[in-house]
């Protein structure tokens, strides 16, 4: 073993050689890994990416173009972490290899300008807004209609995900802060991430969300102060502007004094969830993540908890199917919660996928960044949805419900996608 | 091809057979050619991820290919074979003997893109598959049509049928339907010169000499099969698992001939110690007493009324043998959750060790309890912790030994030890190997079992279809082109560890 320090690596977030060393190579993850299963080979799979990145701490190869390329492909689904028996915090390790080439000095350009958009854009809710204006005020004139020959032209593979954006951007988004709903004798006192692109390209989610807490006898706030969570920041490497979202968040949602903290989206709720991972080197912050992270529920988690949530539903008469979000399912662990919020529907007749927690090819940027993969998982998706031939397909995540939208219109199914809690908010106001 | 080559391997003993970089550049220049720029990998950052398999060996290959087809192979074997470089066949890279190892560097065959079911044929029950079809898959097709293919390792959600040949797999329902041997009718095979033949047959028992039979379980040492026949079972019509907890490993072990002196045979009977149960009760709730010195998996198939009375008298035999408890599942969702803590039992160890040694030997059944108390004893001298996860019913054990291979000699005192625990089986009347194979891992153990007449004898058989020595170099037999000197290496190193030859 040479004792020659990782070249390409660097910066506070460099993997631990006792994460990367707890995966025993047995294997199990390959069959998990979209990516090893389009491919075929050990660089596209789990333990093939863990032993780069092992070699490139050991200083055996240096993370260089020929290695990094097989560590941006990675979906970060975290399909692996389910397969794993040993327990390898994969999506860790994957989030601080990324850092750690980000900190470098030699990071390569597409990399350094991602994390730059996302810090500057996404990061930022009035710059996010600005940018999307255009877009926006261009649908109010119907104009995404012809625009979608010119999408299809200039974007290839993007186009399905980019349209589904546009089309997207013809509602009204979602900008509200405060007191959302006080319903008289209120159970608790929840608070709302509103998040960033969410509130802009999936308002329905966040609306849908709002009346079913406030039906369950929520009181629900939106805390102004609050940001972006970060996740994408995390997964792209720019562990540094994940921390400093973190933090505000934490602040945030602190001072609202609030029994729990909702979120609808699973990839930013397994951000929170995890924001303990963020500051290892900072013991201060680290016990009020911890903290924090404690009072986070994803959104079907919340309402499965409360009793009687399945009463005083009306008649959904279609058939649905249910994709597991990844970070729902592989990130936090949660697959019952949204299954049972279906099959409370009346009516509604669930079929399940054949893979439903497979990934979508959503998987946050990465269907913008990766568009041949991302098209090739979703292609997968989209057979197994077809052959359910449900008429719904739900999901618990902003980022997969547009994915599949847009690959819904792609492949001219007669069938809509839409978040788990949509479709209960529908089977309330059924009732009504 | 920049960076000077290394072949790191554990052990530190096996010496590099270098090929030349002018003929690897040219090799690597006629493999693209033929099988496209995509099928092809040869930078030392791509090779690195070649360089292993599930266990602790790593060498790296030169070349790396995926043939899509028999003419892929075929034309890989010859070029490889013109230019003198060694080639090492690969499935999922989940052996546990190091076999898929390339200890001397050369072309990695990796045959994970030939992953296509050819043919289900349901009324004569048979499966034609390429060797990278994972098992599971196959099992899943093949489940449709209430048929299902028997051999199951543990690692049949990843491993594939080809790895299966090679190491002529078991797997807990060994006990009663055979290993892959059991189940291959036929196979077409690339030899090591490029040529292509078909060993055995489309229907059972094929005249002549038995070389499907040599075939399988020769660990790739004899050449590639790019497709295979596989004999199908129905499914059964009703299946029963039973979780019987024992308060030691011994207790267990005395059921286990118990149970089958009953006169049942189970489809599977597997045991766990202690250490196991509690890394799978770690790694995820499957529903196994933490405070058990062991437990046994049972399960039995067969007709409605056969398991009903079959499973009457296991419970019987189970708690004569003095079980503490006993837990049974009819429902395919309770005993998924049964088996999900066996077939995920070996990952478990991993959360509880930077490393462990999996050890696998056979022994007769009967004897199981003296030797599992000999590999307490073992290892408690030797100062490791090891949990037992095994198929009891063949008396196939695997001692799991966790270590830390950072702690300077570590390594190498869980090698003597594990190189003890086996010689222990061979004394007990058993074997070096029950299923992982001899690989790599125990080829100097080959004469503690046979004579050199014996092994001269595989040699020759070997050398009849390989002449050249460069197919699998340096597996399963202590000699061949190159490997005498290492192997030499390997057994001074395993003389030197006191206790060895007691």
């Amino acid at each position: 073993m040479t004792a020659a320090p990782p070249i390409g690596f660097a910066g506070p977030d460099v993997p631990l050689l006792e994460d990367v060393r707890s995966c025993i190579h047995c294997g199990f993850c390959l069959p998990s890994c979209p990516t090893y299963l389009a491919t075929g080979s050990e660089l596209d799979s789990p333990r093939g990416r863990l032993h780069l990145i092992g070699a490139i701490l050991d200083g055996r190869i240096e993370a260089n173009e020929h290695v990094l390329p097989h560590l941006d492909l990675c979906l970060q689904c975290r399909a692996c972490e389910t397969a794993c028996p040993s327990n390898v915090p994969f999506g860790q390790i994957m989030e601080d290899a990324r850092a750690a080439v980000v900190a470098g000095p030699e990071a390569p350009r597409a990399w350094s300008l991602r994390a730059l958009a996302l810090r500057n854009v996404v990061g930022r809710r009035e710059v996010l807004r600005a940018a999307l204006a255009p877009a926006r005020l261009a649908t109010r004139f119907g104009l995404q209609e012809k625009a979608r020959p010119w999408i299809r032209r200039a974007f290839g593979l993007r186009a399905p995900m980019l349209e589904a954006q546009l089309d997207a951007l013809a509602a009204r988004p979602f900008r509200r802060s405060g007191v959302l709903a006080r319903p008289p004798e209120a159970r608790a006192r929840v608070a709302m991430l509103t998040g960033c692109v969410q509130g802009e390209l999936t308002p329905r989610m966040h609306e849908a969300t709002l009346r079913v807490l406030a039906r369950l006898g929520c009181e629900v706030v939106a805390p102004p102060a609050q940001v972006c969570c970060g996740a994408l920041h995390a997964h792209a490497g720019d562990a540094e502007t994940a921390r400093d979202l973190a933090r505000r968040n934490i602040e945030a949602f602190e001072a609202a004094a609030v029994d729990a903290v909702i979120v609808n989206a699973a990839g930013c709720g397994a951000a929170m969830k995890e924001y303990p991972r963020l500051f290892r080197n900072d013991p201060t912050w680290l016990a009020r993540a911890e903290r924090f992270a404690a009072t986070v529920r994803d959104a079907t988690e919340y309402v499965t908890s409360i009793e009687g949530f399945d009463r005083g539903l009306g008649p959904i008469d279609a058939v649905a199917t249910l994709q597991d979000s990844c970070h729902l399912a592989h990130a936090q662990g949660i697959r019952e919660a949204p299954r049972r919020i279906l099959n409370a529907i009346p009516g509604l007749q669930v079929r399940e996928l054949k893979t439903p927690d497979r990934c979508c090819g959503a998987a946050g940027l990465y269907s913008l960044v990766q568009p041949e993969m991302s098209r090739a998982v979703l292609e997968e998706k989209l057979n197994d949805v077809e052959a359910t031939g449900a008429e719904v397909v739900c999901t618990s995540n902003p980022g997969c419900t547009l994915q599949l939208a847009g690959g819904i219109v792609s492949r001219g199914l007669e069938a809509r996608a839409v978040h788990v809690l949509e479709l209960l908010d529908e089977s309330y106001r059924a009732r009504r | 091809m920049g960076a000077p080559r290394t072949h790191e391997v554990a052990r530190g003993t096996l010496p590099a057979m270098s090929t030349s970089q002018p003929t690897l550049a040219v090799l690597v220049d006629e493999l693209t050619r033929a099988l496209g720029k995509s099928s092809v990998l040869a930078r030392p950052e791509e090779l690195i991820a070649y360089e292993y398999d599930a266990t602790i060996e790593r060498a790296r290959p030169d070349i790396v290919v995926f043939p899509a087809s028999t003419d892929d192979v075929a034309t890989v074997l010859r070029l490889a074979r013109k230019h003198g470089v060694p080639v090492v066949p690969r499935g999922s890279g989940t052996g546990l003997a190091g076999g898929a190892v390339p200890v001397q560097g050369g072309v990695l065959c990796v045959l994970t893109r030939m992953n296509r079911i050819l043919e289900i044929d349901v009324r004569n029950r048979t499966a034609t598959i390429e060797p990278g079809v994972i098992n599971l898959q196959l099992q899943e097709a093949v489940a449709t049509h209430g048929l299902t293919y028997a051999p199951d390792p543990s690692s049949q959600r990843v491993c594939t049928i080809g790895g299966n040949v090679a190491t002529n797999a078991g797997g807990p329902h060994t006990l009663v339907h055979g290993s892959t041997v059991n189940h291959v009718l036929g196979m077409r095979v690339v030899l090591p010169d490029g040529r292509a033949t078909f060993l055995g047959s489309r229907v059972p028992d094929a005249p002549g000499l038995d070389l499907r039979g040599l075939f399988v379980g020769s660990e790739g040492t004899l050449g590639i099969a790019t497709e295979i026949v596989v004999r199908l079972v129905p499914r059964a019509e009703a299946v029963r698992t039973l979780l019987a907890i024992f308060a030691s490993i011994e207790d267990a072990s005395n059921a286990v001939t118990r149970v089958i002196a009953s006169g049942v045979i189970p489809v599977a009977l597997e045991m766990l110690d202690r250490e196991i149960i509690r890394a799978v009760q770690h790694s995820r709730d499957v529903g196994y007493p933490e405070d058990a010195g062991a437990v046994l998996l049972v399960e039995v198939e067969g007709l409605r009324e056969t398991v009903e009375q079959q499973s009457a008298q296991v419970i019987e035999a189970l708690r004569a043998a003095g079980a503490l408890d006993l837990r049974i599942a009819s429902e395919a969702a309770e005993r998924e959750r049964l088996w999900e803590g066996r077939k995920s039992a070996i990952g478990a160890i991993g959360a509880l060790a930077p490393n462990f040694y999996l050890l696998d030997g056979v022994v007769p059944r009967t004897r199981l309890p003296e030797v599992m108390r000999g590999v307490e004893e073992l290892s408690a001298r030797y100062g490791f912790r090891c949990g037992n996860v095994f198929h009891a019913g063949d008396g196939n054990l695997h001692p799991n030994v966790m270590f830390d291979s950072m702690e300077p000699g570590a390594t190498e005192r869980v090698l003597a030890l594990g190189a003890e625990i086996l010689r222990l089986c061979i004394e007990a009347g058993g074997a070096i190997t029950g299923e992982h194979g001899v690989g790599l891992e125990k080829r100097s153990y080959m004469e503690w079992m046979f004579g050199a007449d014996d092994l001269e004898a595989m040699s020759r058989i070997r050398l009849a279809f390989d002449e050249a020595g460069l197919f699998n170099p340096c597996k399963v037999l202590p000699s061949g082109h190159g490997c005498a000197s290492a192997h030499s290496a390997e057994l001074t190193h395993h003389l030197a560890t006191p206790g060895v030859y007691v």
